[in-house]
């Protein structure tokens, strides 16, 4: 039986899955929004930057969609580049979690015995903490103290690698536990006896033989993380402490709005909505993905 | 059962004594330092002078001497003064403490009892509207940005309607208990609504999963009414699951209490945490982490302790369970 054929029913389950679907569509939407957003800022003639103190507040007009900012800015186009920042931070942070997540989880689960007990051990630990009030002390930490330099630390681009490097940490523990169970499964299997009767280590048979055979929950544990990263670097810039104006996020566009709030509300509205649409269809396209690559594991 | 209680306890105190070493480290690498702040209070210190008071409070010494100083106060009693709030740091702690635990306290009975509830009939109605339905607010529930919802809710109720305070605490400025009571209703709602999606959804798990189970199928079998069999029979198993997810929750829950202390500028931990971290308050920062992970840490020995209880099935045989 090919790949292909294995896949079918899988594809089939997966577009049967009418909320999944739309949660697909509705992220490849929001994902091209965001990458077009230098073309409608040119079609708008409105640049993302420009102040202008005479157009504050601005109502909803044909030159600005979505009205004007505190500043004078057009509301509609630092949504679209905070999405670019948001999405980027989410996905790259969502992809570093998984990779170390993996490795976590598969060394524990196939190699077991007392590397998997310690291994464990500190996953448990770590889901255990106070997760959000440590992640303000990392967020807070001066990177000059650890040896950066003081241009590197200063330079704009700063604020985006640290906070995909903290949400990653908060991230991973979610696959190290899918993974892992899944590897403890595989361990016993015939295919991987008989490549252990054939004389590969460890190592080998880890990545040809087993690591292809845990894509699912890979697959499914980091899409479901994706959505808890936006989630989290989102409440990180709302506090002030991901990344830092005047690079514009979803979460530092609300920043500003909690003051502004009696004075123009819709401003906290549009930045809110499209977080919430962004988890929400993470966290539906991996419920859906689930169903589709795994249907034992949901019989509902 | 003891040898294993014991075990675990052990295994919090170690994650606990690394936490308090790290946290601590963490601290040092904070932008400042002490003498820093004295310098920006007075500008006539000169460099010579710092170098000095950096040697009398020992801020010269490699990490982890000073951490083995602090530690050694600390066991002692002695916390050190918080600076900002010029009082020693356990007298800011406390009332903190108490607020947040009523805080988290009211949301964690409200969220629970909304979610199970609702996990449960979806639960016994899969596939149903009334499943379909509550399965897509769960999801909402817990997709939505926590601190977003709490704007929503200002928006709603103090600027919209104005009926409800936009934030601080009104036993503050002396009313009575329903004065106080006003203020604590959008917080409250706010971290409820965001945490009933998620034990909803426990619920319903928990619940699916027992029903599925052969001692159900004979109780049906037997003609009983299906409430009869829900609540009867698979309710007090299918909480076992849920009594220990909430109990894990511990440290998400507090994470919520942060986000919600800040927006409403209610006077607790997590406010209090968030306001130290900010403004160097390093004494404060530090004990208020430490009680912040004790506290969680706590929570998750209370749920391994609840699971045995509840639980006969489980053998205490494995050492490794």
């Amino acid at each position: 039986m090919s790949a292909h054929a294995l896949l079918r029913p899988a594809i089939e389950r997966f577009v049967r899955h009418r909320l999944a679907m739309g949660s697909a569509a509705m992220l490849g939407l929001v994902a091209l929004a965001a990458a077009a957003a230098p073309l409608v800022e040119h079609a708008l003639g409105a640049s993302a930057a420009a102040v202008d103190l005479f157009d504050r507040f601005a109502p909803a007009s044909p030159a600005h969609p979505l009205g004007t900012d505190e500043l004078g800015r057009d509301v509609l186009v630092r949504l679209l580049y905070g999405g670019r920042v948001s999405l980027f931070v989410g996905l790259t942070a969502a992809l570093a979690a998984a990779c170390a997540g993996t490795v976590v989880g598969l060394v524990a689960g196939y190699l077991g015995g007392r590397i998997d007990a310690l291994l464990m051990r500190i996953t448990d630990s770590v889901i255990a903490l106070p997760l959000l009030p440590l992640l303000i002390v990392l967020a807070a930490i001066d990177l000059e103290k650890l040896g950066f330099s003081p241009h590197a630390a200063a330079s704009e681009n700063a604020s985006l690698y640290r906070i995909v490097v903290i949400v990653a940490l908060a991230g991973w523990t979610t696959v190290a536990r899918l993974v892992r169970a899944s590897a403890l499964a595989l361990r016993r299997r015939p295919f991987v006896l008989a490549a252990q009767a054939q004389g590969a280590g460890p190592a080998r048979i880890m990545m040809v033989h087993v690591l292809p055979n845990l894509a699912t929950p890979i697959i499914v544990a980091t899409t479901l993380a994706a959505g808890q990263i936006i989630l989290l670097e989102s409440v990180l810039s709302f506090l002030g402490l991901g990344i830092q104006p005047p690079i514009p996020s979803w979460g530092n566009l609300l920043t500003n709005a909690q003051e502004l709030i009696w004075s123009s509300p819709a401003l906290a509205f549009y930045p809110g909505i499209m977080i919430f649409a962004t988890v929400i269809a993470f966290n539906f396209l991996g419920d859906g993905l689930q169903e589709a690559l795994d249907p034992r594991a949901q019989r509902r | 059962m003891i040898r294993y209680l014991s075990a675990r306890l052990f295994q919090s105190l170690v994650v606990l004594g690394v936490m308090s070493f790290v946290i601590y480290g963490l601290m040092g690498l904070m932008p400042g330092d002490p003498v820093d702040l004295m310098i920006s209070a007075d500008p006539d210190v000169s460099a010579v002078d710092a170098a000095r008071l950096r040697a009398l409070y020992g801020l010269d010494r490699p990490v982890a001497e000073r951490y083995g100083n602090w530690l050694k106060a600390a066991l002692s009693g002695d916390l050190g003064y918080s600076r900002a709030h010029a009082r020693p740091v356990l007298d800011v702690l406390w009332p903190a403490l108490g607020n947040t635990a009523r805080l988290l306290g009211a949301a964690l009975i409200l969220s629970l009892a909304v979610g199970l509830p609702a996990g449960i009939v979806a639960a016994t109605r899969p596939h149903s509207k009334i499943d379909y339905t509550i399965n897509l607010m769960a999801f909402a529930g817990v997709s939505v940005p926590p601190f977003w919802l709490a704007l929503l809710l200002i928006i709603v109720f103090a600027v919209v309607l104005g009926v409800l305070p936009a934030g601080g605490m009104g036993a503050l400025a002396g009313g009575g208990f329903w004065e106080g009571a006003r203020f604590a209703v959008l917080p409250v709602a706010s971290l409820t609504l965001a945490s009933i999606g998620g034990h909803t959804r426990y619920a319903r798990a928990a619940m699916i999963e027992t029903l599925r189970q052969d001692f159900v199928r004979t109780a049906r079998a037997k003609g009983l009414r299906p409430t009869r069999v829900v609540i009867g029979h698979a309710l007090r198993n299918a909480m076992i699951p849920v009594v220990t997810i909430v109990a894990l929750e511990f440290g998400y829950l507090f994470s919520g209490a942060l986000i919600t202390e800040t927006v409403f500028a209610f006077p607790g931990m997590g406010k209090l945490i968030f306001d130290a971290i900010m403004g160097n308050d390093f004494n404060l920062a530090l004990t208020a982490l430490l009680f912040a992970t004790a506290l969680t840490l706590l929570g998750n020995f209370l749920a391994d302790a609840a699971y045995l209880w509840l639980d006969p099935r489980i053998s205490f045989r494995s050492a490794d369970a």
